[in-house]
């Protein structure tokens, strides 16, 4: 599937999403319906899948360019960093070490209560 | 030939300046990021992000101008949201085996995030608009500048907080998750995805599929949740 067909058929997805939205003045965002709806279509049509596989991967192997223009917002706000930075930073810092450990611990925990096996991992740590 | 400042005036009027900076910016970041061998310090994200501030200062250009450019990737973001159903297709039979365990450890693990950045920042004296800015910062960046707006944050510093947030947490989350002996790649991924959204995704991703595959679903769940659980939230830790 080319690229341009891929881009295509994911802004569809991303209207079709944003539509039911604005339809149903849903609290959920409109990319987050447009997955679902894709997800769905996958599930009945295996090959479209497989088709958009090679192109998803190349476009999301690139998904933190997309979080720059949003973190280069951080001069509108200089001001405030300047006298707050510290709390800032250590709030943010701490906050993520824990939500990770507390996330992966709950979910680890639920698994062992459920029986389930935890997978091996199937591959090494090498980006 | 133009004179320097009609090049000038070309140069803040076009939309062109700030999208060819952002990826010029990011691909030379990415180069350093490689040639350090993946290094957290390299992180190419927080690295562009100096670049371009640095330069767009250095340029006296405004924010706005840069970002009347900027946008077109910034719109990316939603495309990107949905092409997620891709590699969550490929993992579907892992997901209905642990859906329930993901998805009380995602309802806990976004509120946590957000409740401890309150705290600490109130803590260590923030202000008010900061701690609020500061509750949806693990949620990927349009649900989050929503959520900030509507229990009164700042959107744009939420967004600032959301980047920042997942630069760390894709720069120390992996390697953390390696010190405390998490190995199962669902668990792993799913932490990186709740914690750090779209950048704990990318970083998930380089490291391996599935995890890739976990963390952009517990991204995308957390996407559409959080804005009916961190209002709720928030109301029960000011009670």
């Amino acid at each position: 599937m080319s690229f341009l067909s891929v881009i295509t058929l994911l802004l569809v997805y991303q209207l079709i999403g944003e539509l039911i939205v604005l339809q149903l003045a849903l609290p959920v965002p409109g990319p987050v319906i447009g997955m679902l709806l894709l997800l769905l279509t996958l599930l009945f049509k295996k090959p479209l899948a497989l088709k958009m596989e090679p192109t998803a991967q190349q476009f999301l192997a690139h998904l933190s360019l997309l979080f720059i223009p949003a973190g280069v917002g951080v001069m509108v706000h200089w001001e405030r960093l300047q006298t707050e930075w510290l709390a800032i930073l250590l709030a943010l810092l701490i906050s993520t070490i824990l939500g990770l450990l507390v996330t992966a611990g709950i979910m680890l925990l639920l698994m062992r209560c459920s029986g389930h096996s935890p997978s091996q991992p199937d591959s090494k740590e090498t980006p | 030939m133009m004179s320097p400042s009609a090049i000038w005036v070309y140069l803040h009027a076009n939309p062109l300046f700030g999208l060819t900076l952002t990826l010029v910016c990011y691909l030379v970041a990415w180069r350093f990021y490689e040639w350090g061998r993946y290094n957290p310090i390299l992180n190419p994200v927080a690295w562009a992000i100096v670049i371009i501030i640095a330069l767009l200062w250095a340029l006296d250009m405004p924010y706005q101008d840069y970002f009347s450019g900027a946008q077109f990737i910034h719109f990316l973001l939603g495309p990107a949201t949905v092409a997620l159903a891709i590699p969550l297709y490929f993992q579907l039979r892992k997901l209905k085996t642990i859906w329930l365990p993901l998805t009380v450890a995602l309802i806990i693990g976004i509120s946590f995030s957000g409740v401890s950045a309150y705290f600490i920042a109130q803590w260590l004296g923030a202000s008010e608009q900061t701690m609020l800015s500061m509750i949806p910062k693990s949620v990927t960046a349009p649900i989050a500048m929503g959520i900030s707006e509507q229990i009164g944050g700042l959107p744009t510093l939420t967004a600032v907080f959301v980047v920042i947030t997942g630069v760390l947490g894709a720069a120390i989350g992996t390697w953390l998750l390696r010190k405390f002996r998490i190995e199962d790649e669902s668990v792993k991924g799913v932490a990186m995805g709740v914690t750090a959204h779209g950048l704990g995704t990318a970083r998930a991703f380089q490291i391996s599929p599935q995890m890739g595959a976990f963390a952009g679903l517990a991204m995308a769940l957390s996407a559409s949740i959080s804005a009916f659980v961190l209002p709720l939230v928030l109301t029960l830790i000011s009670a």
